[in-house]
C-alpha cells in the first residue's frame, strides 16, 4: 500500500467504534504509517450512531475534515444499515464491513445501490467463542486490517500481541483470547 | 525591579510606573492619613477608663494602641472617627466631640 | 533525539506539561478539554510530577487561583474551553493587568447558543481584549511545540503576561496523529525554573499585587501592558529561533504556504489552515497560483507584517471561525483589512465565515472560495464580501 487510505466507522455510541479506529491508527502508526483516527462528536449518549474516521498515509496527512469519499466504511452495528445511509461516498473499488451472521449476498439488497465489495464478518460468534464475551472491537480491527491489506497478517499480529502485552499487563489470561479473536478473524476473511 | 514607591505619585509618567502597578513594601497604609477624613473625635477620659479593652479590637483602622496590657492616646493621624469604640466602651470612659480636633 | 509517537492535541499539551513540571494546577473540567486536567492529575497521581492539583469548583475559580499562586510565586496553569474561558472572564483581565504569566490551555469550543459543543472560535475571539497573549495552533503538534514556548514567552522579563496556547476542539484536542516528542531533558532545559524577581512568598521583600488604582494610574498601567504585549512579538520570534535549535522546526507569528507568487491568498486560522494547504497544493498542481497564510499568533496581532504580506496579491480570502457581529465581517476579517488600509495596500478581501459549532470545512469548500476570488478578478463577478461557508438558502 502506498497510498492514502481512508476509512469510515459506523457503530453506536458505547459500542467502542471509536476505540477501534484509534486502535487502527495506533497499530498503522507502528509499522511507521502517518495515521489519523478521530471520531465525530455530539453529545454522548449510549446507543445513538456516531461515526469516527482513518485516514492512513504514508505522507504527511495535513486535511482536517471528515471524510466523505471513504475508500472502506466499517459498520460495527448492521441494525445501522436501515437509519443510516452508511456506502454514502463509498468508493466503488473499495469495500464494506459489516458485523453481521448474515452472508454479504443477504445484505447486498440492504446497501443497494452500492453495488461494490461487501465482507461480512461474525464478530458476535468469533468473539464468544474466543473471549467467552461479545467484544466486537478485537474482530473488527482485524477485518479491517485484513480486507484493506494495510500490513501483512503476521506484522499485524506481531504488534497486536505487544500492545496486547502493554494493555493487560495486569491480566495476562485475556491476551490468548484477543490473539485468537484476531486469528479467527483473519481466517474468516480470507476464506470467503 | 524593586522600586522605591515613595517617589511614584498622580503624576508620575507611564514609564516610571511598577509593572502591574505593584507595590514593593509592606504596611503602607500607614503613610495614609486617613484621619483627615474625620468629622468627629473620639476623646478618651483616662479617669473613667477600667483598661478592659474592649474599645482596641473593635476599631476598624487599628488607632487604639495597646502597650503593656494597657491603651494609650487615639492615634488620631488614622482614625476616621467611626465611634465603634464609643459603643463598645461600658464605662463611659470614650465620648464622640464633633469637628476634627 | 525527538519520540515518533501518535497522539490526540489534548494528550499531547498534556504532555508537554508533564515535561514542564509546572508548580499549581487549579482545573474545572469542560467539553472539550476535560481530558487535559484528567491526564496531568493521572501523571500527578503516578507519581510522574509535583505540580499542585486543586480541583476547584468553578472556572471563575480555576483563573483566581492560578493567578493567585503565580502571585505567590509559583509557576501555574489551567485548561478550559468556551463557557469556561467565558466565566473566567473578570480573571482574564485581572491575570493580565497585574501581569501573571499565567499559562492556559484552551481547547477552542463554541459558546452558546444555540447550545453546541464543537469547534469554532468563539470563545478564543471572546477573550481576544484581555491583554492575553493567543497563539493557535494547526496540529497535535503545534500545540505541542506551542505550549513548550509558553512560559519562556510569558515569563520574559520583558513580557509577563498570561499566555492562551489555543488549538481546535474535537478536530485536533480528540484526532490522534503522528507526532515528534522532544525528550524530557532538552524540554526542561529550554523551559529553565521559575525565577520571578517579586512575588508574595519573599520573605523581607513585602509586596502588594493587584491594588486598587484611582483614574490617575489606569491608563499608564495599560499602557505599559501594550508595550509588554508589544514587546512580546519579538520574544515570541525569538523563542522561536531557540526552539527550532532543539526541535528542528520554525515557527513565526504566521506561516506563509506558498504565497511568494500567489494571486489569490487565504489567510486562515486553527486546524482548518491544515485542509486549506492540501487545496493549494491539488490547485497548484492545475496552475492556479493560490496561498495560503496560516495566522498561529493572534496576540499581540501581527496586523503591519499581514499587511505586508499580502500586498501583492489580487485578492485575499479572510476566513473567520466566529462571528462578530458588527454587521462588516469578523474579527480577523476587521482587523486585517484596517491593517492593510493603515498601510494603504488596496487589496481586495472577501471575508469567510466558516466552520461554526464544528462545521465541517473541506478542500473543496477551500477551492470554491480560490474560485470565487479569481472569478470575481478577472471576470468582475460581483461577490458578497462577507458570506457564511455552506449555508442553506
Amino acid at each position: 500500500m502506498n497510498e492514502k487510505i481512508e476509512i469510515r466507522w459506523h457503530g453506536r455510541g458505547g459500542q467502542g467504534a471509536k476505540t477501534a479506529a484509534l486502535l487502527l491508527a495506533d497499530v498503522a502508526f507502528k509499522i511507521g504509517k502517518q495515521v489519523q483516527g478521530f471520531p465525530e462528536y455530539g453529545p454522548e449518549r449510549m446507543g445513538a450512531p456516531i461515526t469516527a474516521y482513518n485516514r492512513i498515509s504514508d505522507e504527511v496527512i495535513r486535511v482536517h475534515s471528515n471524510i466523505y469519499h471513504p475508500d472502506y466504511v466499517v459498520v460495527v452495528d448492521e441494525t445501522l444499515l436501515h437509519t443510516v445511509d452508511v456506502t454514502r461516498g463509498l468508493n466503488p473499488a473499495g469495500a464494506i464491513i459489516v458485523n453481521t451472521a448474515k452472508s454479504p449476498e443477504e445484505i447486498a439488497p440492504q446497501v443497494a445501490p452500492y453495488n461494490g465489495k461487501i465482507v461480512t464478518i461474525d464478530a458476535r460468534k468469533i468473539s464468544e467463542e474466543a473471549l467467552g464475551k461479545y467484544f466486537p472491537n478485537s474482530p473488527m480491527l482485524a477485518a479491517v486490517v485484513a480486507v484493506t491489506g494495510i500490513m501483512p497478517r503476521e506484522v499485524f499480529l506481531k504488534e497486536m500481541l505487544t500492545s496486547y502485552e502493554h494493555k493487560f499487563a495486569k491480566k495476562p489470561e485475556v491476551i490468548e483470547g484477543n490473539m485468537k479473536a484476531l486469528e479467527m478473524t483473519f481466517d474468516a476473511v480470507e476464506n470467503k | 525591579m524593586r522600586t522605591d514607591i515613595s517617589k511614584i505619585n498622580e503624576s508620575t509618567p507611564y514609564t516610571g510606573l511598577t509593572e502591574g502597578l505593584q507595590i514593593f513594601a509592606g504596611g503602607t497604609t500607614k503613610y495614609f492619613n486617613t484621619g483627615e477624613w474625620r468629622n468627629n473625635t473620639p476623646v478618651f477620659h483616662e479617669d473613667k477608663c477600667k483598661q478592659c479593652l474592649l474599645c482596641a479590637p473593635v476599631c476598624p483602622d487599628s488607632c487604639i494602641p495597646v502597650i503593656d496590657g494597657k491603651r494609650g492616646e487615639f492615634d488620631l493621624d488614622h482614625c476616621k472617627g467611626c465611634g465603634i469604640c464609643v459603643k463598645n466602651c461600658p464605662f463611659g470612659a470614650l465620648e464622640m466631640k464633633e469637628g476634627v480636633n | 533525539m525527538a519520540i515518533r509517537e501518535r497522539m490526540s492535541g489534548n494528550e499531547a499539551v498534556s504532555y508537554a506539561i508533564k515535561q514542564i513540571n509546572p508548580d499549581v494546577m487549579p482545573a474545572f473540567p469542560i467539553t472539550p478539554s476535560t481530558e487535559i486536567p484528567q491526564m496531568v492529575s493521572n501523571y500527578i497521581a503516578n507519581g510522574e510530577i509535583d505540580t499542585e492539583f486543586i480541583p476547584v469548583e468553578s472556572e471563575h475559580s480555576s483563573m483566581s487561583a492560578a493567578i493567585g499562586a503565580e502571585a505567590a510565586g509559583a509557576r501555574s496553569l489551567t485548561a478550559t474551553s468556551s463557557a469556561g474561558l467565558a466565566f473566567m472572564w473578570e480573571e482574564l483581565l485581572l491575570a493580565a493587568s497585574n501581569r501573571m504569566p499565567v499559562a492556559l490551555a484552551l481547547v477552542n469550543r463554541t459558546l452558546s447558543g444555540p447550545l453546541n459543543i464543537n469547534c469554532d472560535h468563539t470563545d478564543g475571539m471572546g477573550a481576544r481584549d484581555t491583554g492575553w497573549i493567543q497563539i493557535y495552533a494547526e496540529n497535535n503538534q503545534e500545540a505541542y511545540d506551542n505550549f513548550i514556548q509558553a512560559y519562556p514567552i510569558a515569563e520574559h522579563p520583558e513580557v509577563r503576561l498570561p499566555i492562551m496556547i489555543c488549538q481546535d476542539g474535537f478536530i485536533t484536542s480528540h484526532a490522534v496523529e503522528n507526532i515528534l516528542l522532544l525528550e524530557d531533558e532538552p524540554v526542561k532545559e529550554f523551559v529553565g525554573e521559575y525565577q520571578p524577581e517579586e512575588f508574595l512568598l519573599n520573605p523581607g521583600k513585602p509586596v502588594a499585587v493587584g491594588p486598587y488604582a484611582v483614574s490617575n494610574f489606569v491608563m499608564e498601567a495599560r499602557k505599559n501592558q501594550l508595550i509588554a504585549l508589544e514587546n512580546s512579538k519579538q520574544v515570541i520570534l525569538d523563542v522561536a529561533k531557540k526552539f527550532a535549535q532543539i526541535s528542528g522546526r520554525e515557527y513565526g507569528l504566521f506561516e506563509e504556504y506558498r504565497t511568494e507568487d500567489a494571486d489569490y491568498i487565504m489567510v486562515i486560522m486553527g486546524s482548518a489552515a491544515g485542509t486549506a494547504k492540501e487545496a493549494v497544493d491539488q490547485m497548484r498542481g492545475e496552475g492556479h497560483k493560490v496561498g495560503v497564510l496560516k495566522i498561529r499568533v493572534f496576540r499581540p496581532f501581527p496586523a503591519e507584517e499581514i499587511a505586508e504580506a499580502l500586498k501583492n496579491a489580487k485578492a485575499v480570502a479572510i476566513m473567520d471561525r466566529a462571528e462578530s457581529y458588527n454587521g462588516n465581517g469578523g474579527v480577523l476579517g476587521g482587523e486585517i483589512t484596517s491593517g492593510l488600509f493603515k498601510k494603504k495596500y488596496m487589496v481586495d478581501c472577501v471575508n469567510y465565515i466558516y466552520g461554526l459549532g464544528g462545521r465541517d470545512f473541506t478542500v473543496t469548500n477551500t477551492m470554491e472560495i480560490f474560485h470565487q476570488l479569481s472569478d470575481m478578478v478577472e471576470n468582475g463577478t460581483e461577490v458578497e464580501q462577507y458570506q457564511y461557508v455552506g449555508i442553506r438558502n
